[in-house]
């Protein structure tokens, strides 16, 4: 098997097959919590990704000292240390975005997908493919991230985009302001639980039709076959 | 490899190691970050303490770091709220000019109102800004100062005018706006602004020769 075809499959798993967030529900807590608007979802994407491929880069490294006895905290110790590097980097960098996040740029540390990469892959494959992995499992954490804080953005403000000098500097931008106000709801908590279940169905609902096809094809192929 | 009896105590010894120098890796890295982004890290937050004060400094040309004339009142104090009380005091040509209280309202719809009250030594108020709150979008977070301008009603105010009595919103027999579907919210914010005037009128002296506070945080 060529390396290309296996970079596209994991691309195929980390955006859409296996998805972190979407199919493993993996990182519920601050994908819930900040996605408020699409500049959050985007900001905690970023960091999201740039931790899960550090760390999946260094435990893959290091894999060769990994015991299964120690393997626990040798993983908190990798990406608890990274992510205390970002929460640096991001008051430095980015302060406006690093207040706008607070506390879950700490509570990266937590998010069970990162942990879960390095168990189940990092730890047994080579550092180039680990950092494939890490950047498509991130890519797709972060695309969720950033798809849910549009949609909320959109329907409980109105309006899109805002903010986004706190990730690219300038003059604070209100955005695409679309309409006067918006549907509270979409940024309350309760909200942010219904739009993840929009999704997570949208995504089902989108497989299923494929698949339906898939066997519609399948079965006109074999009555021609007969 | 084979885990017997004989070498599970030199695996112990092992573990450990790997242990302690992933650990110390692992700290270097976080301390070269550290040392790395301290310097910027404390310039970002001097400036945003600036921006965040200068809103209700009124226009008066200050001298000085306004960091280093901060001012904490710890718990118990008379100022409004369950937490400890910050005061910037802003002096002009020598002399007092305003002091900047940060304070909470304690009895927001969810939970204290952070807010920001600038005093001129004349008893009135320059302006008022909230820092913090977890009011209901679109109804109590009106009160932020970039979604209403229902809180610049206060400018200028003062004990004085309008009297004290008259310190209400419209409903309660006052003379502020309220917010539409929001009464709490405003009623907390206007009983805190009102004693924090007061602590003020019988407090100013004291406040101002006051020792500075030494410490790191900031609010």
């Amino acid at each position: 098997m060529s390396s290309q075809t296996d970079i596209g499959g994991r691309l195929a798993a980390g955006l859409w097959k296996d998805n972190p967030g979407l199919v493993q529900l993996l990182g519920l807590c601050p994908l819930l919590a900040v996605t408020t608007s699409f500049v959050n979802g985007l900001g905690l994407g970023i960091a999201t990704l740039f931790v899960l491929t550090c760390s999946n880069m260094l435990v893959s490294a290091t894999r060769r000292f990994i015991r299964s006895e120690i393997r626990i905290p040798m993983y908190v110790l990798i990406i608890s240390s990274l992510v205390t590097c970002i929460e640096l980097l991001m008051y430095a960098w980015f302060p406006n975005l690093g207040r706008s996040l607070g506390i879950f740029i700490p509570l990266i540390v937590t998010n069970c997908a990162i942990v879960a990469r390095a168990e189940v892959f990092a730890s047994r494959n080579p550092v180039g493919a680990s950092i494939v992995d890490g950047l498509t499992m991130g890519s797709g954490f972060a695309l969720l991230l950033c798809a849910l804080g549009a949609f909320r953005e959109l329907i409980g403000y109105g309006s899109l985009f805002s903010r986004l000098d706190m990730l690219f500097g300038g003059e604070p931008s209100p955005g695409l302001a679309l309409v006067d106000s918006g549907f509270l709801l979409a940024i309350l908590p309760p909200g942010a639980f219904m739009s993840l279940a929009l999704a997570v169905a949208a995504k089902n609902a989108l497989d299923r039709r494929r698949q339906l096809a898939q066997q519609v094809r399948g079965s006109r192929h074999r009555r021609r076959a007969r | 490899m084979t885990h017997d009896d004989a070498s599970a105590g030199s695996s112990i010894w092992r573990g450990g190691l790997i242990l302690g120098v992933l650990a110390a890796l692992c700290t270097a890295l976080v301390a070269f970050t550290h040392r790395y982004t301290a310097p910027l890290i404390e310039a970002n937050e001097q400036a945003y303490l600036e921006q965040i004060l200068r809103p209700v400094l009124g226009g008066i040309e200050y001298q000085d770091e306004l960091s280093k004339s901060l001012l904490v009142l710890d718990l118990p104090h008379d100022l409004p709220g369950n937490e400890a009380a910050s005061i910037y005091r802003v002096y002009a040509d020598g002399e007092p000019a305003a002091a900047l209280f940060i304070v909470s309202a304690r009895q927001g719809f969810a939970g204290p109102i952070r807010l920001l009250i600038g005093v001129k030594v004349d008893g009135s108020i320059t302006s008022v800004r909230v820092l913090k709150h977890k009011e209901t979008p679109g109804l109590g977070d009106l009160i932020e100062s970039s979604k209403s301008d229902w809180l610049l009603q206060f400018d200028l105010t003062s004990l004085a005018s309008p009297v004290a009595e008259r310190w209400l919103i419209k409903r309660d027999g006052g003379d502020f706006d309220q917010l539409t579907g929001a009464s709490i919210t405003p009623r907390a914010i206007i009983k805190a602004i009102k004693e924090t005037l007061i602590y003020f009128e019988s407090n100013q002296d004291a406040l101002f020769s006051a020792e500075t506070t030494k410490q790191d945080d900031q609010p």
